[in-house]
């Protein structure tokens, strides 16, 4: 079973790759493909690639609020009965991921990089400790969870046109007494660079080392004609404005080109952008995470490649 | 609050490979709980609130965490011990979970996550175990009303706010300011007063586990090619690459 994220008007992508995945292992440990959809039950129309769409409609589920979706859920499961529960790693995965472990008693693999069905049990790899060390675990027993990073199973695999059964399921109501409301849904700040819709993107992490140096990196974004990107220190820190982050909780970007400069590649970032199209990493650390994404790497100091190449491009 | 490896430090694995091998590894304090005591410093600092700093016995240099967040600001710290030593989060949150049964607090505030959280997260465990409301990914907390007012961030920067009831449990993604300072001085006069509060709590009931095979260092995929020369050299290659995909004039 998929728990499926939406914004009201249209599945995310991230669900998609998890319903591609499950239904691969539905085959595999001969059972079905279900999501459990909670809101609006005209999205099941999006769900043409599910054997079954599960949804739950009340007030209470119109947005995404933790405990309303945990109490929904907590009610599909005990009544569908799955053999897994898969969620995405993101916030709907650490709120509700751990929670349901607890209440449903299933053993839950996080940080979840891949997963398959081996003779009836279902094995899954987790990347922990920030993505150097990998895992690999038996989910034992007749249920699981797991929380799946995204971006890491095709989406094209969860799509189709299918019609699925929706099964229309009582809301409970414990969702009439929750003890949280959502007050004020903040959109991301718009009116900045969409990195998003960028042919190609010149990208700078940690080893930039100072605001003073951005500069250098901005001339050859400036050069190429293209946005200026950053991981996640770089916009906590202030240097840029976070409609700049790529990474799981910033933005997530398909470039042609991403050029990236003093980035380690922590997993939360390749997360953002290991599918672009051409990856060129430089990084003076020759065991920096990123080289296992990209497809060219230099372990020369940026501060000495970033002039170079703009003299090259300008010239 | 929770010790984890020190992740600028190579990795090493037990014989067996099923696990990390903990001995000589250099453990630092979760950033994400360091994160979440500084929230709470925070909301001690607008409402008066008092802060319990609270850790696991066998937590690798935990005596000092506990100390530094007395020195920071928390009122009380407490060392709690009665769990068999397990590090899955999973038995973890169980034996915090009997303590905080006993020993309730209005707001329970910890880290989304930790490095090593192969098993799931503390905050939801907690919260299930308890029986109250949580939120994750939390990037603010302040007191209202009957409860508290909490941000919940989200991917590409789009943010929640919700109100919960309090008693209630948070999961601090990132405070709404860097962790305070305390000045080592300040921490060794902690440690010198003492006053660390040790207790033993018996464990809820945890969930069954996962059964792990083996964990392993990632292979480098091995396809990232290496652009050699200097500086100038690699800057050619570059550029070479982009004009051959159309990205560059020229």
């Amino acid at each position: 079973m998929v728990l499926a994220e939406h914004t009201g008007k249209q599945i995310s992508e991230g669900t998609y790759e998890l319903l591609g995945k499950a239904r691969e292992l539905a085959a595999a440990l001969g059972g079905k493909a279900e999501v459990a959809l909670f809101g609006p039950s005209d999205l099941a129309s999006q769900l043409g690639g599910a054997d079954v769409v599960v949804s739950v409609d009340h007030p209470a589920l119109s947005d995404y609020l933790p405990e309303a979706y945990e109490q929904a859920l907590t009610a599909v499961l005990a009544d569908r009965d799955p053999r897994l529960l898969l969620m995405s790693n993101a916030t709907v995965g650490l709120d509700l991921g751990a929670a349901l472990s607890v209440r449903w008693q299933a053993p839950l693999a996080a940080y979840v990089t891949g997963l398959t069905a081996e003779a009836g049990l279902v094995v899954a790899t987790a990347q922990i400790l920030g993505g150097k060390v990998l895992a690999e675990a038996e989910l034992t027993g007749e249920r699981g969870i797991a929380t799946v990073v995204g971006g890491v199973f095709p989406a094209v695999a969860g799509q189709g046109d299918g019609s699925p059964e929706v099964v229309e399921f009582a809301a409970p109501t414990a969702l009439d007494s929750l003890r949280m409301s959502l007050r004020r849904v903040v959109e991301p700040q718009g009116g900045d660079v969409d990195i998003t819709a960028a042919d190609m993107l010149v990208s700078v992490g940690r080893g930039i080392d100072g605001q003073d140096n951005l500069e250098v990196v901005q001339e050859l974004a400036d050069a190429l004609g293209v946005p200026l990107s950053a991981s996640r220190p770089v916009v906590d820190a202030g240097w840029l404005p976070k409609s700049r982050q790529v990474g799981k909780s910033g933005l997530k970007v398909k470039p042609k080109a991403y050029l990236c400069f003093g980035i380690s590649g922590a997993p939360e970032h390749l997360e953002g952008m290991r599918n672009a199209e051409l990856i060129i990493a430089c990084n003076t650390d020759p065991g920096a995470p990123i080289f296992e994404v990209a497809h060219y790497a230099a372990t020369v100091d940026l501060f000495d490649l970033v002039p170079a190449l703009v003299e090259r491009v300008q010239g | 609050m929770k010790a984890v490896p020190d992740l600028v430090e190579e990795i090493e694995l037990t014989p067996d490979e099923t696990d990390i091998d903990r001995e000589f590894l250099k453990f630092v304090l979760n950033e994400w709980d360091s994160q979440a005591l500084e929230e709470a410093l925070l909301v001690k600092d607008a409402t008066g609130a008092e802060v319990v700093a609270v850790g696991l016995a066998e937590d690798p240099d935990i005596d000092q965490a506990l100390y530094t967040a007395i020195a920071k600001g928390a009122d009380a710290a407490v060392k709690i011990s009665g769990g068999d030593g397990s590090t899955r989060t999973g038995d973890r949150a169980a034996l915090l979970a009997g303590y905080l049964s006993s020993e309730p607090a209005d707001l329970v505030i910890t880290g989304v996550q930790a490095a090593d959280d192969l098993d799931g997260q503390l905050p939801p465990m907690l919260a299930a175990h308890l029986g109250l409301p949580h939120v994750s990914v939390v990037v603010g907390i302040e007191a209202s009303g009957d409860g508290v007012t909490v941000r919940q961030e989200f991917t590409g920067g789009r943010f929640h706010e919700l109100h919960l009831t309090t008693p209630a449990v948070v999961g601090v993604q990132a405070a709404r300011q860097a962790p305070r300072y305390a000045p080592i001085s300040r921490i060794r006069q902690a440690m010198q007063a003492g006053g660390l509060r040790e207790t033993e709590a018996a464990p809820a009931a945890a969930v069954p586990g996962l059964t792990v095979r083996r964990m392993y260092r990632p292979q480098a995929a091995g396809r990232a090619q290496l652009l050699t020369g200097d500086a100038d050299e690699v800057a050619a290659k570059i550029v070479d690459l982009l004009r051959g995909r159309g990205l560059v004039k020229g």
